[in-house]
Order: structure tokens, then C-alpha cells, then sequence
């Protein structure tokens, strides 16, 4: 387990707004070709606490570290160059651009290429990008304006964008969401294939616990800004205080109703 | 001391108009999204019809409810545009609701000048507030006093409006989530009208106030609009508050700015606004924009470079307009000259617009500078035409790469507004300093070589120059950089999060697109032997935004043919009417709410769909039709 180096490190992650702490203190690490899941419910700090590893929101104090670099702080450009490939909770794409195009423009970005006025970009990395719609199966959509592709194919195609920096780490904000429960499941054994063949690690947050428990390695559960609980998902399935935040509340619900029922 | 203090009594004085102009327009932006740029137009209507009104009543009755009355009529003008032009481009992009209101403005503009005349006109004195007081030997008008007050009134009477009653309760939640408010039951027709009638209301308040203090003219609207634009952007689109600290904080920076750069006292105002921009990109009081909302699965089709066939029919196109000196005379030729500068302009606004996704409406300041770029050059520095023709189009990219840099900090409609209020200030400049443009009468005697003098000869250098320009600005669409550009437009999330700066990206455009305006500027200066300061004004940048929107922004190349159709019945029609403006603006709302797409973005749909049918849904067709046979 020591040889395999940490991709990420988070310490002591902590960010409050106004008199509400929404995360506070949060540690962990993230080893290559591990899938890692952040979980726990509305409110919990999960969004707050991706938004900082990816750029999008500063930090009041705690340090974050991809392959021993300091991103903390730093814009979403200058993490992405720094091999962190991410997918957003709504897929962000490129509408007016074809499928090959969308993936193109990240591998543009890659290359350094941004401010070159003159070549073709259609020429540029093409089968490179064909190499990658079709690691995510969508080589037969590659001229298809991505305008017209339907959500579970938009998913896919932004996994590939996400992939074209040869990424180190992958973090996925509710990749699943919107999605069809037969779509859900494909997409995630997509994304634990490609993590495992590449060794890419990857954090996602996700509501779905059927995904979570199948696909997770390792689950962190956050709640009220603070980690409660890690470990495998039979850890965490059988740790108490976690059932208590999840089941517990089903079991409330339910016996409201059983009350309200015989009332 | 008594001096300062009258010059800031002045300024408090101008605040008052300035801030119900800009209060309406913060209000209907709220509520409807909508940056209503025929603000201007109504606050010019208002003194007009006020002018007519207290002309026709004497008295102090006649005087006051005349001024009350006006302002009633105007939002009653505005009510009825609002049902009927408004109401159909809610859900349009905002560039196409910032073009129908221009459009207006420009009707209104040859609307006043038909039913009262060219002239200015100068109103009378408000009764009771005649005399001037007298302030440590400083003249202070009673009038202005009387505004001094008025405007924290009103300041105070709108927020009584918006925090103790119903329909102001109503109001402020439109204006934080309009859907939420329709799902709650409410009428929002009838809320986004009297939000509308409100906001006109104040506006032509604005301008009927105005009538003691200054002549009615038909130049106010633009005057007052560029001023209210510098306000809100300081203040903060949305924030009434705003608006008035921030037209106190403007009417006084002009009222001393004159006192330091007696010549070019707009300058303050725009270092105060650029520094506003930087620390607080969506004003002192605004809140942060939510990023533009795109359209989706406007365009069908995606860009593509031309085939083999299409080359080959542009370059027949080329030939055959290359050969137009065979047959046509002078006239003609000089026609077909401007012809192709104004492609060259239009070209350099659509790269902006369509690939960049970024509205200038100020664009005609980066050919204006082109222009006197090179009539300083040829009339000071003596050099020769090349020379000037390839240095002149520099001073537009410097304007570009100053205001650019300030102008991409913002999307949307603050980057229309920033952008309209920066051609304004470069316009004052070349209006104002004298000594080096020439002010109003310019710089003439501006004339190309002898290898270029002749019409055909001209012709042929504007032809291949605007054949270059389009050629090269096509390559960068599809070059990498042009594919980085149109991922921030696309979606500033992604282009982010696979590490383009876009911010960088967009700047680089904003000054391509202003040294190619300035290339077209600087063939305008020899074309016509002078430049003016209306080579920067706004309607110059209007027509380029109507040349772009009648080739269609969704294409590629579209504004060439919309610069060549608009500019030959631009050019006939001048010749025909004296009323231009009217039918132009009448033109700009028609193409906004019957024909968005433009000439060659209709044509691509409809051969987008024929392409389309053939290949998927036409043989299924057919063996119907078979069957039915």
C-alpha cells in the first residue's frame, strides 16, 4: 500500500460563511487509481468542500496538494494544468462546437496552442480525439453537434474533455445526477474502468448510494462541515453514527407516517 | 470657497435628472432583464411633449401640471411599446433586445425632429423658481436648489413605493426570481408593464425637468442614455441606491472635471469608471451577474470551413466584383468602394459578436481612430500612404487593447454599455481637442497617393484589402484561438476548467477586431479625403451591428453579405428620404422580431433541414409517396 504514492492531500480544510462554518477542518488523502466517495446529506458541506479542491471557492485556512504541489487557492485553469481533469454536476460543454471539436479544444488547451492564430484546428490532435470518444464509446457520435446529443451522452462526452490532460485526478461533482438509473450505472463502471486501466484517481460526490456502495473504494462521509466517518463501504455501512444521519431519519419518516396513520 | 461650493451645488443640481433617468432604467432591468436603450428616447419625448404642454398653459398650474402631464403621456407611449414590441422579445437574447430599443431610438430621434422641428427649443422658466440667490457673490439659480431637493424626494418616495406596498413587494421579488413570482399566480404581463410605465414615467420626468436648465434638442437622448450607462455601471444595474450615488458622484466629477481638464473633462468620469470596474466589476451597488443566458440549440449547424466548390464560388464572386470597373462609372465605384470598407467593418464586429459572443456597441471607435489614426499621420507627420494605411489602423489597436482590457472584465449587457460609453468618451475627445482633430471640423485635405487615385484604382485596393480581411479573420475562426474563443462563449465553466484564461482569450479579439475596424477606418479617411468626429459616432456603430444581425450572427461569415445589402440600400435610401433614421430604425425592429436569424443564417437553416430531411427522414417519405402512387 506505501508504494503507491498520494495523490491528493487535504488538511485541516476549513471555510465559513458569515456565522455558518460550512466546512470545518477537514482532512484526508487520495491514493492513485482509488475511487473515493464524498458523501452525507443537503447541507453537509460537500459542494463547499469541492468547490475548493477544484478552484471554484478560496479557502479560509487548510492546505490542499496534488502530487506534493500546493493548489490551494489557486484559479481552476492553473489546477487543470496541474493534471486535474473534473466533470460538473450539470454537464458543461461546448453546444455549438461537433463532439470531436469539444474534446479538441481541450487537447488544444493541452498542447499549449491557445494563442496560435493560424493553424487548422480541425487537424489538430485528431485521432487523439477520436481515441477518447471512443474510450467512452462515443466514437460513432464524433461529428454529431453536441447541441443534439442526449443528456447520458453529454455525461459521456464531458468525461472525455475531462480526460484529455491525461489527468493524475479526477474529481466528479454528482456525476450521475440526472441521469437514467441504467445510464448511471454505465457511466460509473466506464469511469472505474478508465480509473483503474490509467490509474487515475478519482473523488466524487454522489446522492445515489447504490452507486456509492458499488463503485466506491473508500467512502468519506461528511456531515455539518465535518468528516464523521471513512472507510470501506462496509465500514461505513455498519458505522453507527452514519446510519444514524441516513437510516435514521428514514426510520423517523417512516414512523411519523405509521403515527399519522393510525391517528 | 464660495465658488467650489456653487460648482458642487451645480452638480448636486444635474444629479436629479440623471438619477430618475437612471432609476428607471435600474427598475426595468430588475423586473424584465431588459436593458431598455430607448430610455433615452423617452427621457428626450418627455421634454419635448413638456416643452409643447407648458408652451400652451400659462401659469404656474399650466408650468408644473404640464411637466406632470408630459411625463404621464410619455409612459403611456411606453406602456403601448411595451405590449407591442417588448412583449414579443422577452425570451430573445439580450443583444436583440438591446437592438430593438436602439431601434426606437433611432425612430424617435426622426420622430421629434418631424413634429417639432430641427431646431433647438428653449422652454420657460419655472414659475417660482425664476431668480438666482445669492451665495457669498456666486450665483446660485433657485431652480437648481428646487432639483437639489427633488432628488432625494423621490429617492425617498420609490423606496416608500418598493417596501410598503403590495405591488412593490411584488416588484423586489421579480426582480430576484421573476419565474418564482409567475409560479405564485401572479400576472406578470401586467407587473412587467407598470414596471415599464414606472420606469418611463421617470425618465421623461427626468427630461421635462430638464426644460428650465437647458434647451430641448434632438441630441439629448444619446447625451443623457451614455451618461446614464457610465451611472449604472458604477452604481450597479438593478440598485436604485445605486443610481443615485452614483449620479451624484458623476454630475460632480463633470461638474469639477471641467475645472481641471477644461478641454476633455469626461476623462475623470471614465478613470472613476475604470477604477469602479476593477475593484467592483458589477458596480458599487450591484450584484454580480448571472452569466448570459445562451440560447441553446440556436445553432443547429455547426461551423464549418468552406468545401472545395464553395471556395471556388467565392473566388468566382471575387472575380466577377473585381471586374465591376469594366462597367461601372465613378459613382459607382466609390459606392462600391465604401461597399467594401464597411465589409471590412463588419467583418471585425461579427468576429467579436458571433465567435467571441461579445456585443460591442461601441465598435465605431477603433475605426474612427483607424481613421484619424491616419489623418494625423498623413497631415502631421507627412507620410506616405502605405505607411499611413499600415501604421493609422495602430491607434485603433491601442484604443482596443485599453478599453478592451476594461470591456472584458464585464459579459452581457454591461459589455454593451461599456462599450457604447468608451466610443462616447473617444468621440468627446476628437469632438473637444480642438487644437489636435480639428473638433467639429475635422481634418481635411486627407488624399490618397496618385496609384491609388483613381476610382478604379481605389476600388481595387478596398476589393483585395476586404477579400484579406475576411480570408485571414475566417482563418483565425478556425484556427485554435478561434476555437478557444468560441468555448468562452460557449460555456465560461468548461473553457475554465480545461485551462483557458478567457478573460486573455477575449481581450486578444476585442483588439483583432479593433485594429481590423481601424484597417477599415483608415480606407475611409482616403475614401473620403476627411475625417469627423461622427467617424467614431454611434449611429457608425449601430450599422455595423445591423450589418451583423442582417447577415446573421450565428454564421460565419454572414456580415458579409449583410454589410454589402444593408450598406447599398443604406446608401439609396439616404438618397431617396430625409428621414433615414426612422426607416433604419423601423428596419433594426422588424429583422429583430420577424427575421433574427439574418439573410445567410435563414439560408443555412433552410439547407441545414434539406440536408438533414435527405439523409434521415426523406426515404421514408418517399417509399410513402411510392406507396401512395
Amino acid at each position: 500500500m506505501s508504494m503507491v504514492p498520494t495523490l491528493l492531500s487535504v488538511e485541516g480544510l476549513t471555510k465559513s460563511y458569515g456565522g455558518v462554518h460550512a466546512v470545518r477542518g477537514v482532512s484526508f488523502d487520495l491514493r492513485a487509481g482509488e475511487i473515493l466517495a464524498l458523501i452525507g446529506p443537503n447541507g453537509a458541506g460537500k459542494s463547499t468542500c469541492f468547490d475548493m479542491l477544484n478552484g471554484q471557492n478560496i479557502p479560509d485556512s487548510g492546505r490542499i496538494r496534488v502530487l506534493g504541489a500546493e493548489t490551494t487557492g489557486k484559479k481552476p485553469r492553473v489546477i487543470w494544468r496541474m493534471g486535474v481533469g473534473r466533470t460538473f454536476q450539470i454537464a458543461a460543454t461546448f453546444p455549438t462546437m461537433t463532439v470531436r471539436e469539444n474534446v479538441q479544444v481541450a487537447l488544444v488547451s493541452h498542447g499549449g496552442q491557445l494563442f496560435n492564430l493560424w493553424a487548422s484546428t480541425a487537424r489538430h490532435a485528431r485521432d487523439v480525439a477520436g481515441r477518447l470518444l471512443d474510450l467512452v464509446g462515443m466514437g460513432a457520435y464524433a461529428e454529431r453537434p453536441c447541441g443534439e446529443l442526449a443528456y447520458g451522452d453529454v455525461k459521456r462526452l464531458e468525461l472525455a474533455i475531462a480526460l484529455a490532460n491525461q489527468p493524475k485526478l479526477l474529481l466528479m461533482d454528482e456525476p450521475t445526477a440526472g441521469m437514467a438509473p441504467r445510464e448511471r450505472v454505465e457511466l460509473m463502471r466506464l469511469t472505474a474502468r478508465i480509473a483503474r486501466e490509467q490509474s487515475i484517481g478519482v473523488l466524487f460526490t454522489e446522492h445515489d448510494m447504490d452507486v456509492v456502495f458499488e463503485h466506491a473504494d473508500r467512502i468519506l462521509v461528511l456531515n455539518r462541515g465535518s468528516l464523521i466517518a471513512e472507510g470501506s463501504p462496509e465500514e461505513v455501512r455498519g458505522n453507527a453514527q452514519v446510519r444514524a444521519i441516513y437510516l435514521g431519519e428514514g426510520l423517523l419518516y417512516d414512523a411519523r407516517h405509521r403515527e399519522g396513520a393510525s391517528a | 470657497m464660495a465658488f467650489y461650493i456653487v460648482q458642487f451645488l451645480t452638480g448636486l443640481a444635474s444629479a436629479a435628472s440623471l438619477f430618475l433617468v437612471a432609476s428607471g432604467l435600474s427598475i426595468i432591468f430588475g423586473v424584465t432583464r431588459i436593458v431598455n436603450f430607448a430610455h433615452g428616447a423617452f427621457y428626450m419625448l418627455g421634454a419635448y411633449v413638456a416643452f409643447t404642454l407648458t408652451e400652451r398653459f400659462s401659469g404656474a398650474f399650466g408650468f408644473w401640471g404640464g411637466i406632470v402631464v408630459a411625463a404621464l403621456i410619455v409612459a403611456v407611449i411606453g406602456v403601448l411599446v411595451e405590449m407591442v414590441l417588448l412583449r414579443r422579445i422577452y425570451h430573445s437574447p439580450e443583444l436583440f433586445q438591446l437592438l430593438a430599443t436602439f431601434g426606437l431610438t433611432l425612430m424617435v430621434e426622426d420622430l421629434v425632429v418631424l413634429i417639432w422641428g430641427p431646431d433647438d427649443l428653449v422652454g420657460r422658466r419655472a414659475p417660482g423658481f425664476k431668480g438666482a440667490i445669492d451665495f457669498f457673490g456666486q450665483n446660485i439659480p433657485s431652480y437648481d436648489l428646487f432639483l437639489i431637493v427633488l432628488g432625494p424626494v423621490v429617492l425617498g418616495v420609490l423606496w416608500l413605493l418598493f417596501q410598503r406596498t403590495r405591488w412593490g413587494v411584488l416588484v423586489r421579488a421579480a426582480t430576484q426570481d421573476r419565474d418564482m413570482v409567475a409560479a405564485l399566480g401572479v400576472n406578470q404581463k401586467w407587473l412587467f408593464t407598470s414596471v415599464f410605465a414606472l420606469g418611463v414615467f421617470l425618465a421623461a420626468l427626468g427630461g421635462a425637468l430638464q426644460i428650465p436648465r437647458d434647451a430641448v434638442n434632438h441630441a439629448m437622448d444619446l447625451r443623457v442614455i451614455v451618461e446614464v450607462f457610465v451611472v449604472v455601471v458604477i452604481g450597479g444595474l438593478g440598485s436604485i441606491i445605486g443610481a443615485f450615488v452614483a449620479a451624484v458622484l458623476v454630475s460632480e466629477l463633470n461638474a469639477f472635471g471641467i475645472l481641471i481638464f477644461p478641454k476633455i473633462s469626461i476623462i475623470l468620469v471614465f478613470l472613476v469608471m475604470a477604477v469602479v470596474l476593477i475593484v467592483r466589476p458589477w458596480g458599487l451597488f450591484g450584484k454580480p451577474e448571472a452569466p448570459a443566458r445562451r440560447t441553446p440549440g440556436l445553432t443547429v449547424n455547426p461551423w464549418r470551413p468552406l468545401t472545395t466548390n464553395e471556395r471556388l464560388a467565392a473566388l468566382a464572386a471575387l472575380v466577377v466584383a473585381a471586374a465591376l470597373p469594366l462597367v461601372a462609372g465613378n459613382y459607382l465605384l466609390t459606392v462600391g468602394s465604401e461597399i467594401a470598407i464597411f465589409v471590412i467593418f463588419a467583418v471585425s464586429l461579427h468576429f467579436l459578436m458571433s465567435v467571441g459572443g461579445l456585443a460591442s456597441f461601441g465598435h465605431a471607435a477603433y475605426f474612427g481612430l483607424g481613421a484619424y489614426g491616419v489623418a494625423l499621420l498623413a497631415k502631421m507627420a507627412g507620410l506616405p500612404m502605405i505607411a499611413c494605411l499600415l501604421l493609422g489602423p495602430l491607434l485603433g489597436l491601442m484604443g482596443a487593447a485599453v478599453f478592451g482590457f476594461f470591456a472584458v472584465q464585464l459579459s452581457g449587457v454591461y459589455f454593451a454599455m461599456l462599450t457604447l460609453a468608451f466610443a462616447q468618451i473617444v468621440w468627446s475627445i476628437a469632438f473637444q481637442w480642438v487644437s489636435v482633430t480639428g473638433g467639429d471640423n475635422g481634418i481635411l485635405g486627407v488624399w490618397p497617393e496618385k496609384w491609388a487615385a483613381s476610382p478604379s484604382h481605389f476600388y481595387w485596393l478596398s476589393l483585395g484589402i476586404a477579400a484579406l480581411a475576411v480570408v485571414i479573420l475566417r482563418i483565425i475562426v478556425f484556427s485554435p484561438f478561434g476555437f478557444a474563443l468560441r468555448a468562452t462563449r460557449d460555456s465560461p465553466l468548461r473553457s475554465e476548467a480545461v485551462g483557458i484564461d478567457g478573460k486573455r482569450i477575449q481581450w486578444t479579439a476585442f483588439v483583432i477586431a479593433g485594429t481590423v475596424a481601424g484597417l477599415a477606418g483608415a480606407l475611409f479617411a482616403y475614401l473620403k479625403g476627411s475625417v469627423f468626429p461622427d467617424n467614431m459616432g454611434i449611429s457608425l456603430s449601430v450599422d455595423a451591428l445591423v450589418m451583423v444581425l442582417l447577415g446573421g450572427v450565428e454564421t460565419v461569415s454572414g456580415a458579409v453579405v449583410g454589410a454589402i445589402v444593408y450598406k447599398a440600400l443604406n446608401i439609396w435610401l439616404v438618397s431617396q428620404t430625409d428621414w433615414s433614421k426612422l426607416v433604419l430604425g423601423a428596419f433594426v425592429v422588424l429583422i429583430v422580431v420577424a427575421f433574427p436569424k439574418g439573410i445567410v443564417g435563414t439560408l443555412e437553416a433552410l439547407l441545414y433541414r434539406r440536408r438533414k430531411s435527405s439523409s434521415s427522414v426523406s426515404p421514408l417519405l418517399t417509399s410513402r409517396v411510392e406507396s401512395a402512387e
